[in-house]
């Protein structure tokens, strides 16, 4: 155990208590819930959290640099709305084309916000407030207030979702559950092993800091910004894709549930420090509990968000808590250590003398 | 007390002297204030151009009745964000009291009776937020984005998707009817607590500590401010004056449903931003979150007069808080330019 304390980073100790978590969460639910272990239910999670973790990464960015990004919900909404428009009107449009104009989009709207904090120096909360409202007012001029419907929609686009990569017993790998993690684990890498990836950390953990060591501080947030909008706009696609209707009113509130995932993920609001794996995790957590407690006979699924919020905070205080303590504990070996190294030094000094 | 702290510069003698008051006005008034004041006289003279029913006290009080909650938990939401804080669970604890008010009511208990339990609700909402904040050390963000979920969640289990309706008459009439005047209980409730915070806030040692606290919390913690309790005392409130508003709204109404102020929280704190209230804490005034209520109101008024949607209206506040921030840093970053250019000029140039 003293040897795991020192040797495990506090990020991967993060990780492993999630993954406890999780599994603890799904075995009371398993005992709970008739035939929870089902192929439908692992299908109908995985490819909801495909949507919502993708925006999480994108969070993620964000809020590694200090930063919050309150628009996300508004740019699935708009990217998810223009591009089924575009499909409507040229319904023999490469599919990679449509794919690549919702990610344009998505880059456009972060690229706005990024400007406006980066170098119009506007905190966050408050251009991404200002742009959450703006945006949704595009979409509502926009469409002019109607809906694209699956019927007018291309048919590749609604296969898309039953798209499957393969498939173990009727468990699905999805191809859009497939692209989410192949975001996930190249923004794991860009964020691990990339400089420009270590930038957001350290942009993130002190600005000052990271001017000072050259760092281009505005640039990093700029950057932040529009892989967060790029992100959303790909979510927005997947968005189109699975539900096929779409109304003004589509990712309502996906920035508060972005946020909770990556806050549950073990992302420092404050900037500096989180995983990309954590968050991932984060939002399967927080996907899992939502679609296990309506199928919860127990209680009524109303209570689905009172239990939520309880849950968010709890999961925030656990990490809080065990973390102050694992640093206390990990500075009190580092001062025995320290202690007994210098005790043999003096011994070894007097022996001499 | 009733001076910004830059009026109190003393003079070579070391005496307060009187110019210093006339500088302070003058401060405000070329300051954010006064850039509000002039905001506020254009739409309003816009407005007036538009129809001449705009400055009856008909459609005054009109206009502060369609956003009446709102602007009451704005006003208390101003000391959280001064004090450096925020809170997100605003609008749900409206909707929590709301339904719970209703929820009473339906299984029979006394109105009376049912507003105080909601408003202890209200409390006990205030205490749990200060709870995982103050004791457990959780930032305030993420605590109340929590309890945005979870009260709005206690709130569909209360109500699930029904609406309930049929108050008796007197309690909607509290909400519709003038009781004193021309004026609504809503809007005298409303003044009385924007008088009695501004005495808190800018009169009373209380309102000190918020500024002290915003400015820096661990200094106010080592000059032996109990910043704990400062903290728990406006998050306590805000909730409580939350449930209060979400109380009006249930009788201005005259009905409840499980989405009753859904998405209010944002904006209330565009009212209190644009205000000039800096989000990291330590600055602003009631006085400017008042014009910036001013303007709000004026200008969704006036829009919906020349027939603009409610839609276009909240991304035109958005762009407005967006332009709040970013104009009087152009100006900044223009005037940086206009004295490197002018080395004589010397000290106004970067740092």
């Amino acid at each position: 155990m003293g040897v795991l304390l020192d040797r495990l980073s506090p990020q991967v100790l993060r990780v492993l208590a999630l993954v406890i978590v999780l599994i603890l969460v799904i075995l009371f639910f398993g005992s709970q819930i008739d035939n929870y272990f089902s192929a439908r239910l692992f299908n109908r999670i995985s490819t909801s959290v495909a949507i919502m973790a993708l925006i999480a990464v994108g969070q993620t960015l964000v809020v590694l640099t200090r930063n919050i990004d309150l628009s996300v919900g508004s740019i699935v909404g708009f990217t998810a709305y223009v591009t089924g428009q575009l499909l409507v009107d040229s319904p023999e449009l490469h599919p990679l084309l449509a794919l690549l104009a919702a990610i344009a989009v998505g880059a456009g709207f972060g690229a706005i916000n990024g400007l406006l904090v980066a170098y119009g120096r506007v905190p966050a909360i408050i251009v991404t407030l200002g742009t959450l409202a703006i945006y949704r007012t595009m979409l509502v001029e926009f469409s002019g207030a109607r809906s694209i419907t699956t019927a007018s929609l291309p048919d590749w686009l609604l296969e898309l979702p039953r798209l499957n990569v393969f498939s173990v017993g009727g468990f699905d790998l999805r191809f859009q559950v497939a692209v989410m993690l192949v975001v996930v684990i190249a923004f794991h890498l860009v964020l691990t092993r990339l400089r420009l990836g270590r930038m957001f950390y350290a942009v993130g953990s002190n600005p000052e800091a990271a001017s000072m060591a050259g760092i281009n501080a505005a640039r990093i947030v700029f950057i932040a910004f529009v892989l967060s909008g790029a992100l959303a706009g790909l979510a927005g696609f997947m968005f189109l894709a699975r539900f096929g209707n779409i109304t003004v009113v589509a990712g309502l509130g996906f920035e508060l549930k972005s946020v909770a995932a990556v806050v549950v993920g073990g992302v420092n609001i404050f900037g500096g420090s989180g995983t990309v794996i954590g968050v991932l995790l984060g939002a399967v957590l927080v996907d899992l509990i939502d679609a296990s407690l309506v199928r919860w006979q127990l209680i009524s699924e109303f209570w689905r968000d009172g239990l939520l919020g309880l849950l968010i905070l709890l999961a925030v205080a656990a990490d809080a808590v065990l973390m102050r303590q694992f640093i206390a504990v990990r500075q009190r070996r580092a001062r025995e250590k320290q202690s007994r190294m210098l005790a043999h030094a003096g011994a070894a000094e007097r022996v001499p003398a | 007390m009733l001076v910004p702290p830059s009026a109190c510069r003393r003079n070579d003698t070391g005496s307060l002297i009187m110019p210093n008051f006339i500088k302070a006005l003058t401060d405000r008034l070329f300051g954010w204030e006064g850039f509000l004041l002039s905001i506020l006289i254009v739409t309003m003279l816009v407005n007036v151009s538009q129809s001449a029913m705009f400055l009856t006290i008909g459609n005054q009080i009109n206009l502060f009745q369609l956003s009446i909650e709102k602007i009451i938990v704005a006003l208390v939401m101003t000391l959280i964000i001064i004090n450096g804080e925020i809170d997100l669970s605003v609008a749900s604890m409206m909707g929590l009291a709301a339904c719970a008010f209703g929820w009473l009511f339906q299984i029979g208990v006394p109105v009376p009776l049912a507003i105080l339990l909601v408003l202890l609700i209200g409390a006990a909402g205030g205490a749990f937020n200060t709870f995982w904040i103050t004791r457990v050390g959780l930032p305030s963000l993420v605590v109340t984005l929590a309890m945005l979920i979870g009260f709005r969640g206690l709130a569909r289990v209360l109500v699930e998707d029904r609406g309930i309706t049929d108050f008796p008459d007197w309690f909607d009439a509290l909400g519709q009817q003038a009781i004193l005047g021309p004026f609504p209980l809503s809007l005298l409730i409303f003044l009385g607590l924007l008088a009695f915070l501004i005495v808190v806030l800018h009169v009373s040692g209380f309102g000190r500590y918020v500024y002290m606290i915003g400015i820096n919390k661990s200094v106010a913690e080592y000059s032996g401010v109990d910043v704990a309790r400062v903290k728990a005392t406006l998050f306590i409130a805000s909730s409580t004056i939350a449930a209060l508003a979400g109380l009006l709204y249930a009788a201005r109404v005259g009905a409840v449903r499980g989405d009753v102020a859904l998405g209010f929280e944002l904006d209330i704190i565009t009212m209190v931003l644009l205000g000039g209230v800096s989000i990291f804490g330590g600055s602003g005034s009631l006085i400017g979150v008042l014009l910036s209520i001013l303007i709000v109101l004026n200008l969704r008024n006036g829009m919906a007069l020349v027939n603009i949607t409610g839609h276009i209206q909240t991304g035109v506040i958005g762009l407005l808080l967006i332009l709040s921030v970013l104009l009087p840093n152009i100006r900044a970053y223009l005037g940086g330019l206009w004295s490197r250019r002018r080395p004589a000029a010397g000290a106004g140039g970067p740092e």
